[in-house]
C-alpha cells in the first residue's frame, strides 16, 4: 500500500490531521489501533466553546451539556464562583467524546482520507536511513504503508516519535495520573463544573467534577505523577465519591495519563511530525488537550500538504511547523507551564490564602489567564513569581 | 520482574508514557512487557489502578 501521509492514531489530534491533509488534496491513511474510534475514553470532556467554534460547528449529538461557571473550592472548603453572567463569555461545554471522536473522523473520512481502524502501527519502515512509511497490522495481518511523511497522533502511549529518535518520555513529574467515574446522583450539579484543591484530595493535581446532563457528571481526579503511589487515583476518587456523593451510581471507570511537561524540544525529525498529546501538547495546568491537539492537527495536515508534493520531508524542511506551533499554542502551554511548577509545590495553607483572596472579586475574562490575572493583582507579593508570565 | 495484573489494568497507556526505554505497549486491551524493561519502577507509581508490580526473582 502506498499514500502521500500516513497519521498514527485516530483522536481529535490525528483526524484533524487527515481531515487538512485530504481536504488540500494528499492521499492520506490514517491508522487506529482500537476497534472503536473514541472507546474508551480517557477523557473528561470539557472544552471551551470559542476555540472549539473556531474549528468545527457544534453538533448537538456530540455535546452533552452546556456548563455556566466554575466553581473552584480551596482546601478548606471555601469556594468561589465564576459564572458567565458575571464574567460576561461564554464558557464551555461537556462532550460526549465517543461520539465526538468518531465524528471527527468521518470528516476525515469524508474529505477522501482513508481509515482503518482495528489497525497498529508496528514500527517504522525505514530506507536509505530516513522513514518511509509504517508496518501495520490489521486483524492479525501484517502489512506495509509506504509513505514519504508519518505523522504520529498517537496519544500518551505515543511510539512514532520513540522510533525516530524523539525522546518523549514522560518524567513522574510531567504526568497527571488520573481516574474518573461517571456518577449519577441527584446532587450533581448541573450547571457548574467543580474544580477541588488540596494536597490531601489530590496532590499536585485537582478533583473535578463536569456535568453532563440528567443528573450525571464526569467526577475525576488528577495526581502529579512524582506525588504518586500505585493505585493513589483510584484510592483517592473512591474516597472523594464517597463523601461527596454517598448514594452516587458509578455508571462508568476512566483511566488515563495527561502530559504536563509544557513543549518539549522537539516535535519533527526527518519524515516524521508529532501532533497532540503524543507531541505532549495538552495543557499542563487544566489537562486540557483537545482544542491543542486539534490546532496542530490542522497545522500539520496544511504544512504537509504544502511540502509533501515539493517533496520537502527533512526535519531542516519541517521547522515550519515547530515555529508554527511554537508561536501559537506553544506560548500558552510554556505559560502554563510555568504557573504549573508554581502551583504544584503550593500548601494547602497557601492555597486557602488565594482562594480566599478572590472571595467577591469579578473576574473579567472567563478563562484560566483572567483568573491567574486577578490573582496576581489580589496577591502581589505572595505572586511576584507569576507576573512576569502573565505580561 | 514487572508483571501486569490484566485484571486491574484500564487499558489507559499511561505507563506506556512514561516508561524511559519503551519497554511498554498497549496491545488492544492489555499491556506487553518486552526485555528492554530495566525494572526502574517508574511505570509502577504512575498506574492509576495498581496494576504494575515489580517483583523480586526467584534465584535460579
Ligand atoms: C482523565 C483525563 C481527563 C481529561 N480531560 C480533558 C478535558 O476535560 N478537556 C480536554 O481538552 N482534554 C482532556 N484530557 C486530555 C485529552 O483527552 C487529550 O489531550 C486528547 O485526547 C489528545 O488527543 P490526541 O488525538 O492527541 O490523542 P488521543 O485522543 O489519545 O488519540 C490517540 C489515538 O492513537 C491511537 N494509537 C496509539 N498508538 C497507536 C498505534 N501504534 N497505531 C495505531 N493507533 C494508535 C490510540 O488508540 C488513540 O485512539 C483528559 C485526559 C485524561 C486522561
Ligand atoms: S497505567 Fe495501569 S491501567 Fe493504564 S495501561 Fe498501564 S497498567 Fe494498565
Ligand atoms: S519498570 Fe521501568 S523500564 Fe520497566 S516497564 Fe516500567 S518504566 Fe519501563
Amino acid at each position: 500500500m502506498r499514500c502521500d501521509l500516513v497519521v498514527v492514531g485516530a483522536g481529535p489530534a490525528g483526524s484533524m490531521t487527515a481531515k487538512a491533509a485530504a481536504e488540500a488534496g494528499l492521499k492520506v491513511v490514517m491508522l487506529e489501533k482500537r476497534q472503536e474510534i473514541g472507546d474508551p475514553v480517557r477523557c473528561a470532556e470539557g472544552v471551551s466553546k470559542a476555540p472549539l467554534k473556531k474549528l468545527v460547528d457544534p453538533d448537538p449529538a456530540w455535546i452533552s451539556a452546556e456548563v455556566k461557571g466554575a466553581r473552584i473550592r480551596a482546601p478548606d472548603g471555601t469556594e468561589i464562583v465564576i459564572s458567565e453572567d458575571r464574567a460576561g463569555a461564554e464558557v464551555g461545554y461537556v462532550l460526549e467524546r465517543k461520539v465526538f471522536d468518531r465524528a471527527l473522523a468521518q470528516k476525515a473520512a469524508e474529505a477522501g482520507a482513508e481509515v482503518m481502524v482495528k489497525t497498529r502501527a508496528l514500527r517504522l519502515l525505514w530506507e536509505g536511513g530516513v522513514p518511509a512509511g509504517v508496518y501495520a497490522q490489521f486483524v492479525g495481518e501484517k502489512f506495509k504503508i509506504e509513505a514519504p511523511l508519518v505523522i504520529g497522533a498517537d496519544g500518551v502511549e505515543s511510539k512514532v516519535g520513540r522510533w525516530a529518535g524523539i525522546d518523549t518520555a514522560l518524567k513522574p513529574e510531567d504526568i497527571e495520573t488520573c481516574a474518573q467515574f461517571l456518577v449519577q446522583d441527584e446532587k450533581v450539579d448541573e450547571d457548574y463544573c467543580e474544580f477541588c484543591l488540596g494536597n490531601q484530595i489530590a496532590p499536585g493535581g485537582y478533583v473535578w467534577s463536569f456535568p453532563k446532563g440528567r443528573g450525571i457528571a464526569n467526577v475525576g481526579i488528577g495526581v502529579l505523577g512524582s506525588k504518586a503511589d500505585p493505585g493513589m487515583p483510584m484510592r483517592l476518587l473512591r474516597e472523594f465519591v464517597k463523601e461527596r456523593f454517598p448514594d452516587g451510581k458509578v455508571l462508568e471507570v476512566v483511566v488515563g495519563g495527561v502530559p504536563v511537561s509544557g513543549p518539549i524540544e522537539r516535535t519533527v525529525a526527518d519524515g516524521i511530525i508529532l501532533v497532540g498529546d503524543a507531541a505532549r501538547q495538552s495543557d499542563p495546568i487544566t489537562g486540557g488537550g483537545i482544542i491543542n491537539a486539534m490546532n496542530a492537527g490542522m497545522m500539520a495536515g496544511e504544512i504537509a500538504a504544502d511540502l509533501v508534493p515539493k517533496g520537502e520531508m527533512d526535519s531542516g524542511s519541517l521547522q515550519i511547523y515547530e515555529k508554527r506551533w511554537r508561536e501559537t499554542i506553544g506560548k500558552h502551554i510554556s505559560r502554563n507551564f510555568a504557573v504549573k511548577e508554581f502551583f504544584v509545590d503550593l500548601t494547602d495553607d497557601d492555597l486557602n490564602h488565594l482562594i480566599h483572596s478572590l472571595d467577591g472579586i469579578d473576574v473579567a475574562e472567563m478563562n484560566l489567564r483572567g483568573l491567574l490575572k486577578v490573582l496576581v493583582r489580589q496577591n502581589p507579593k505572595h505572586l511576584l513569581k507569576l507576573r512576569h508570565l502573565l505580561g | 520482574m514487572l508483571t501486569v495484573n490484566r485484571y486491574k489494568c484500564g487499558y489507559c497507556g499511561a505507563c506506556v508514557g512514561v516508561c524511559p526505554t519503551g519497554a511498554l505497549e498497549l496491545v488492544e486491551t492489555w499491556i506487553e512487557v518486552n526485555d528492554d524493561c530495566t525494572r526502574c519502577g517508574r511505570c509502577t507509581s504512575i498506574c492509576p489502578l495498581g496494576a504494575l508490580e515489580l517483583i523480586r526473582e526467584a534465584k535460579a
